[in-house]
């Protein structure tokens, strides 16, 4: 119920928001739980294996009850805690895990089945029929778990990431963290701080308490509106600290848009913030945690804190008549702001025998709360008294077991807590987060005057680390709040009494557990599946392992805590990858012949991060076999031009440059004359061919090397590493070019005449010859010939510089069309080089040597060169390695898909029998015939050799016979002409 | 104890007080015939099939921390048959049928879930790289079918059809390709080696290996000296620490691999996906949870966490290919020592110490392999003859480059596999 | 994770890439132990472990860095050209 007065709410405006269709209203100010508790909805949800039903249980991102679906259709969201969720007018949100509705669940069914669901239950049967677990067991399993349902659509959503640097990250803003960074910036430091809520206080937005003698919220504005004004400060509020990670490197979300209605085109929904900090303040808090009673789980039992919040922040009542059960001083407050708030409190139980009370209530020292009762709402609370059992009437109850502190961040990095017996908690290892310094609640200090002297003391330190003058310490005066807290975990009794609320894990359960051998701290987790739930078990973990430490007869400290990584908070997939949705995940790579490729309705295909053009379909022309015959024609009987830009371009200078090739190819290249160009062969340290490409020498101490598409970044990377480590003395300097240059193919017997034409000059043999390469001036632009060849024919490629390439291609395509010719794609560039039984990475795929390519000739005796010594094992030169024939089908059936094996004629297909795999294969216009590459065992010695080839996948069987790998002018004639 | 649905619908009639430990807790024996260091998945395993195939029982399990609290703990939980390469084929082969048996054999429900697992391929070299592997498989008497963009589309109708970086161009399906629950695999290798008398020794660090005249004859431990006639080392990502111990270098380089998962969510991925451009891989677990993961952070580390770069590279790979899964959110991750090798395939092998065994290396691929290995390795142990699916996992193959079995063609670089 | 270039300054992890372990490669065309060495065996320390680095994604200077695999710490950063192995 909503209090007459009070709160951080705005009163004078409504904000209408729906519940499983409900129209209810609350005010600005509410988050989604404060208004559900302000409209008496007290069941907001089903627990997760029982289904039972839930009510709001904590008032911030640690609930495990309130979670909820957030909108329709795409944009719907599941799982959203109420609890972090402001309110805004035209929220629709919807209960989960429940069939037919919220208050009927069918599979509420599975409470009175209890017994036999225990923890890992599931681990002990399902097991017969054998076949069943598919299709009988797991699905139901399947359909029973989860808890919201994603929509199955694309996420329409906008989201960001962005990067920030500061002198000092403050995590918090509560009482210490906002007086860290106020030393801080007064001190000049570059601050970022950092609130998870929606505006700064922490704590003290709930609690009704005096700073400087004036309300709490007063010093908080005060400070906030002094840190705001400072240049050197900014306050990131609804950003969660998510994760450290190394070197001043964190993690954070900031919630921009969850705040009001989706505005798409306006606001992304989250950014990812990646935050690098020279040093780092946490100052994150404290996190209530319950205790274990028979049916605790109850609508109606809150942690007191939360209930605090509710009332002092939210003007909202939980109940009429509330009982408060606690084992420190702290929970006395939660009486006291009822009583002042004017709820009827049936009860002040404290669990701490010699306890004292100052306030006029009904007051239990020494008692406990044995159990509740009320299932869609609490009706009755039961206490355990020294002069025996009361049953109190109450419609909630306040329950704080202590405050555990936020250290998770400072286990990021591997720091492990050490339990503290005074404080009844773990406390975070000193040093843990290089830089980073504890303050507040979250190093265990409870009081608010302690925890702005721990703030400013936290501050202090790193200062000086940061090299930065402190100013004088200027501590206001607070509060000295007593603590006190006595050991209570759970209370012994004969029902159910649950630990972890998300995953419906009971005391029961851990002791089970733990007489099953689940002794171990993880193992029980991983048996009982507690702290596995969204809510990461920030209530439930200590009183779970404190269970298991009595179960095992050890104390906290031997029992140990289960591991905290990142994320602190469950992070969106969408805010994690912002950016990558879509054509987003990579850059895309495009030649200066795009535009026009796509102007000629060429189908653009990937090349790794390029785009390159599979055919250009001519009028007429149904399927792509049609156009790519043709355009091999083109290059065999006329001319034809391809854009090979793509391809990897090296440059390479130095006296030692041609040394340095000696070095990283596996033949020889100090012998190559100015003016000439050769192909060269690459080996990877281990023996095995990393890539092959021409290099031409275009000046004295001046090389151009060319790689493979697919190996660029690759060879380039190799070759940085070659320099600088293993030759780092001698003179050679190496850049990509690949960008730089526009370089287009122009192959077939008309390529010298279209070129002539254009360059206004002699090509013939004797000024360029076959692997001869020269400068030239196309249209006033200075470029570079070069006669290379991956077709066969009398074949160039012309270099400009990349502005010229739009331009040059359109001008070659226009004359090679003149000739009868055209532009070539893809497709007619990879028939024209399995024809000459020319390699690319279908063939260089990383497990071949030059031995299997049949180029071992190429492997210089005369000089070391990088893999020379691994490619002399006996492995990689064995006789039965598979070696690169040819293959032409033989009897009617033409079809070698690559991927398909061979087999001898009469042998089984099967793996013991493989001879080898084909790599390539195509219709080659020119021969009328398929033809085929492949690796066969001992390949060479094999020709004539009838094979089947099977390819099981296609239901393809066919016989072929082994040949040489070049299918057309072995004595390459054409390409010399 | 034999696990049934009987038996819990009797313990739930009866309080639960009938269970009873899932393995002992014994303490250290002086001397055992074998000891193997390492209790997790694989090490487990090893224990298992020595007492079940061979009658080995004085043997015990040496564990630093707990039991399957390494890799077999942490990991997407995939299992599969699906290699090229022979050596890889038939070991993975032989694996998938122990899975295929498990729960049977265990007494133990660890879910193993013939879900399917697609490979999708994103261009014609692609394809033809994935049509090769599938006919290895098939090859080997694995199953494998080649899907176009229409046959993954009926399969797995919410991935990025029109707008994904890399277009889908199909897939390899590979249906009894699936999932298990992994913790319950270390837990039922041990209950079932436990009960069969070997012991798992937990909390027991092994800080030397003691040799003799070239022999093996014991572990130094943190609980004392332990003698022994054959020592396995079957420590993953630790392999390298032990292995010092006998002075032995090994071909492996550990390395981190993060692994993540969301908050439960009603069933929504029904099949494991894998993504190879993005490096990319997912399916759901039978509690709701997204299980997915990535490529190694890159760089050596022991520390069983992650960065953000390699983080983020995932979930973006997720947006790109499966932009549904935006809302859903992440609740854990975490990061595993992979033991990598030069060529990404594993080491089951003898070393040059009489007595002194190997298994290791299974890079990021270990986790589908733990019952074949098991079952390798205690052949090893019992014959000293390298069991038949296993011959190719020599250590000396790098030495002299016979039978490498480099299934991503990358090198003799630890790092790229 | 970050590292300092020796020529860049302070840089995301994400600029650089690993290399491998800072190992002396043997000279000499024959196959042997200590190509074997070179080429497969680590001593993979829990602890410091000299590496290369590449800052790829910047200067393209190969560097030499010394590192807990540990912790991650970072020792030393420098440049590999001239450091030696």
């Amino acid at each position: 119920m909503r209090l007459s007065k009070g709160g951080r709410i705005d009163r004078s405006r409504a904000v209408s928001f729906s519940f499983d269709g409900r129209v209810l209203s609350g005010h600005p100010g509410d988050t989604l739980a404060s208004a559900l508790l302000a409209s008496g909805q007290k069941v907001v949800g089903r627990s997760f294996k029982y289904h039972r039903p839930r009510g709001v249980f904590s008032a911030g991102s640690e609930e495990p009850n309130a979670l909820v679906t957030l909108g329709a259709g795409a944009r719907a969201e599941p799982n959203v805690r109420a609890t972090m969720q402001e309110l805004f007018d035209g929220l629709e949100a919807r209960s989960q895990n429940c069939w037919p509705s919220l208050d009927w669940d069918l599979l509420e069914v599975n409470d009175l089945f209890a017994d036999f669901l225990g923890a890992g239950f599931y681990y002990k049967t399902f097991m017969w029929p054998r076949k069943a677990w598919e299709w009988l067991y797991e699905p139901v399993i399947r359909r029973a778990a989860g808890l919201g349902a994603l929509s199955g659509q694309a996420d329409p959503d906008p989201n960001e990431k962005a990067f920030a640097h500061c002198d000092l990250l403050v995590i918090g803003a509560g009482p210490a963290g906002l007086m860290a960074a106020l030393q801080a910036g007064r001190a000049g430091a570059d601050v970022i701080l950092c609130d998870e809520d929606r505006e700064p206080g922490g704590r003290l937005l709930s609690e009704v308490e005096e700073i400087a003698g004036a309300p709490a919220m007063d010093w908080v504005a005060a400070t906030v509106a002094e840190l705001t004004a400072m240049e050197n400060v900014r306050i990131m509020t609804r950003t969660t600290v998510t994760g450290v990670y190394d070197h001043g490197t964190f993690g954070a979300l900031e919630r921009v848009g969850r705040h009001q209605r989706h505005r798409p085109g306006v606001l992304p929904v989250d950014c990812f913030w990646r935050i690098v900090a020279k040093a780092s303040v946490l100052a994150a808090g404290a996190i209530e945690r319950p205790v274990a009673f028979q049916d605790n789980d109850r609508p109606g039992v809150m942690m007191a804190g939360a209930m605090r919040s509710y009332l002092n922040r939210y003007a909202v009542a939980p109940g009429d008549a509330v009982t408060v059960f606690g084992n420190n001083d702290d929970a006395h407050r939660t009486a006291r702001d009822l009583q002042a708030a004017g709820v009827h409190v049936t009860a002040l139980v404290d669990a701490r025998p010699g306890a004292t009370c100052a306030l006029d209530l009904p007051f239990h020292p020494g008692a406990v709360v044995s159990r509740v009762s009320g299932r869609m709402g609490l009706e009755t609370v039961s206490l355990r008294t020294a002069s025996g059992e009361v049953k109190l009437q109450s419609d909630a109850l306040a329950v704080s077991g202590g405050w555990n502190p936020s250290l998770h961040l400072t286990c990021h990095l591997n720091g492990r807590p050490s339990w503290n017996d005074e404080l009844a908690a773990f406390l975070p290892q000193p040093g843990a987060v290089p830089g980073m310094q504890v303050a507040g609640a979250a190093g265990g200090v409870f009081a608010t005057d302690a925890c702005l002297a721990s703030g400013a003391e936290a501050a202090g330190c790193a200062l000086a680390e940061l090299g930065l003058t402190a100013p004088p310490l200027d501590l206001p005066q607070a509060e000295a709040q007593g603590y006190g807290i006595a050991e209570l975990w759970a209370v012994p009794g004969r029902g159910r009494a649950w630990l972890d609320l998300a995953n419906d894990v009971t005391v029961k359960d851990v002791r089970l557990a733990a007489s099953e051998n689940f002794r171990s701290v993880e193992h029980m987790k991983r048996y009982t599946t507690q702290g596995m739930a969204p809510d990461q078990g920030k209530t439930s973990n200590l009183g779970a392992m404190a269970v298991l430490a009595d179960a095992t007869g050890r104390d906290m400290a031997a029992t140990g805590i289960t591991t905290y990584r990142p994320p602190f908070v469950p992070l969106p997939i969408a805010a994690l990858g912002a950016g990558g949705k879509g054509r987003g995940f990579a850059p895309e790579r495009l030649t200066t012949s795009h535009a026009q490729s796509l102007a000629m309705s060429a189908p653009m295909i990937e090349a790794g991060l390029w785009y390159r053009p599979s055919y250009f379909p001519r009028p007429g022309e149904k399927v792509w076999r049609q156009s790519c015959d043709r355009e091999v024609g083109h290059v065999r009987q006329a001319v034809g031009v391809a854009d090979v830009s793509t391809l990897g371009k090296i440059d390479l200078q130095g006296a030692d440059a041609g040394r340095f090739l000696d070095f990283v190819y596996a033949n020889k290249f100090s012998t190559l004359a100015e003016g000439r160009v050769r192909y060269g062969l690459m080996l990877r340290e281990d023996g095995h061919v990393m890539d092959d490409g021409t290099t031409a020498r275009i000046g004295p101490e001046h090389y151009v090397m060319t790689t493979t598409t697919a190996a660029a970044g690759e060879v380039m990377g190799h070759l940085e590493f070659a320099a600088q480590v293993l030759r780092p003395d001698w003179d050679v300097r190496l850049i990509s070019v690949t960008e730089q240059w526009a370089q287009f193919a122009v192959a077939g017997p008309q390529s010298r005449a279209l070129l002539e034409e254009l360059l206004g000059r002699d090509l013939s043999t004797a000024v360029l010859p076959f692997m001869g390469c020269m400068p030239v001036t196309v249209g006033g632009i200075e470029g570079r010939l070069f006669r290379i060849s991956f077709s066969g024919e009398l074949a160039y490629e012309l270099a400009v510089p990349s502005r010229y390439g739009e331009s040059l291609f359109a001008t070659l395509v226009e004359r090679a069309e003149a000739r009868g010719g055209g532009a070539y794609g893809m497709e007619a560039l990879n028939v024209l080089r399995i024809e000459k039984g020319l390699l690319t990475h279908a063939e260089l795929h990383g497990r071949t040597t030059a031995y299997d390519l049949g180029l071992e000739r190429m492997m210089s005796p005369s000089k070391s060169f990088i893999g020379k010594a691994a490619a002399t094992r006996a492995g990689l030169v064995a006789e039965d390695r598979e070696r690169l024939v040819g293959l032409r089908p033989l009897g009617a059936s033409k079809m070698i898909l690559p991927g398909a094996f061979l087999f001898e004629e009469a042998a089984e297909p099967v793996r013991v029998n493989a001879q080898g795999y084909v790599t390539s294969s195509c219709y080659s216009p020119t021969l009328g015939d398929t033809l085929a590459l492949a690796f066969l065992k001992g390949g060479p010695e094999r020709m004539g050799e009838r094979l089947r080839v099977v390819d099981h996948l296609r239901e393809a069987v066919t016989l072929c016979e082994v040949c040489e790998p070049c299918f057309l002018d072995p004595e390459g004639e054409r390409t010399r002409g | 104890m034999r696990f049934s649905g009987l038996r819990v619908l009797k313990e739930g009639l009866t309080g639960n007080r009938g269970w009873g430990p899932h393995w002992r807790d014994p303490a250290p024996k002086p001397a055992y015939d074998i000891v193997i260091i390492g209790g997790g998945g694989h090490g487990l395993a090893t224990a298992f099939y020595l007492a079940k195939e061979h009658g080995l029982t004085n043997v015990a399990v040496l564990e630093k921390g707990y039991l399957g609290g390494g890799n077999v703990g942490r990991n997407t939980t995939i299992v599969r048959a699906n290699y090229v390469l022979p050596g890889n084929s038939e070991f993975y082969s032989h694996s998938l049928k122990l899975w295929e048996g498990l729960e049977a054999e265990l007494n133990y429900n660890v879910m193993h879930s013939q879900r399917g697992l697609i490979n999708l391929f994103h261009s014609d070299g692609q394809r033809d790289a994935a049509a090769r592997r599938g006919n290895a498989m098939i090859n080997q008497g694995d199953d494998a079918e080649l899907l176009d963009r229409e046959g993954v589309r009926r399969l797995l109708p919410y991935l990025d059809y029109d707008q994904a970086r890399f277009p889908i161009h199909g897939g390899l399906y590979h249906r009894r390709g699936g999932t298990a629950r992994h913790d319950a695999v270390a837990w039922g290798f041990a209950r079932g080696a436990s009960t069969r008398g070997v012991d798992l020794i937990q909390n027991c660090e092994v800080t030397g290996i003691d040799t003799s005249g070239g022999k093996v004859t014991g572990v130094q431990t943190t609980r004392g000296m332990i003698r022994a006639r054959k020592v396995a080392i079957v420590t993953a990502g630790r392999s390298g620490q032990v292995a010092a111990m006998a002075g032995l270098r090994l071909p492996i380089e550990s390395h981190i691999l993060q692994a993540f998962v969301t908050e439960g969510l009603k069933p929504v991925i029904d099949n494991v996906v894998t993504f190879g451009m993005g490096h990319f891989y997912i399916s759901q677990s039978d509690k709701g949870g997204l299980v997915f993961g990535g490529d190694l952070d890159f760089y050596p580390s022991y520390a069983q966490r992650g960065n953000l770069p390699t983080a983020e590279h995932v979930m973006e790979a997720g947006m790109t290919l499966m932009p549904m899964i935006g809302k859903a959110r992440v609740l854990r991750s975490w990061g595993g020592i992979m033991d990598m090798t030069p060529d990404g395939s594993p080491i089951i092998d003898r070393t040059h110490i009489e007595g002194l065994y190997l298994d290791c290396g299974w890079c990021y691929g270990g986790f589908k392999a733990v019952p074949g290995s098991g079952y390798a390795l205690a052949h090893l142990l019992a014959t000293d003859r390298p069991h038949d699916s296993a011959r190719g996992f020599r250590l000396e193959r790098f030495r002299d480059g016979v039978g490498l079995m480099d299934e991503e063609g990358t090198g003799a670089q630890h790092v790229t596999h | 994770m970050r590292m300092t270039c020796p020529l860049c300054g302070a840089r995301d992890l994400r600029e650089f890439t690993f290399r491998g372990a800072a190992l002396a490669r043997p000279e000499g065309d024959d196959w042997n132990e200590a190509w074997h060495d070179y080429v497969h065996l680590r001593d993979n320390p829990a602890g410091e472990s000299r590496e290369y680095w590449a800052h790829r994604a910047g200067c393209g200077a190969v560097l030499l860095v010394s590192r807990d695999t540990r912790t991650h710490e970072v020792f030393s950063v420098g440049l590999a050209r001239g450091a030696g192995a």
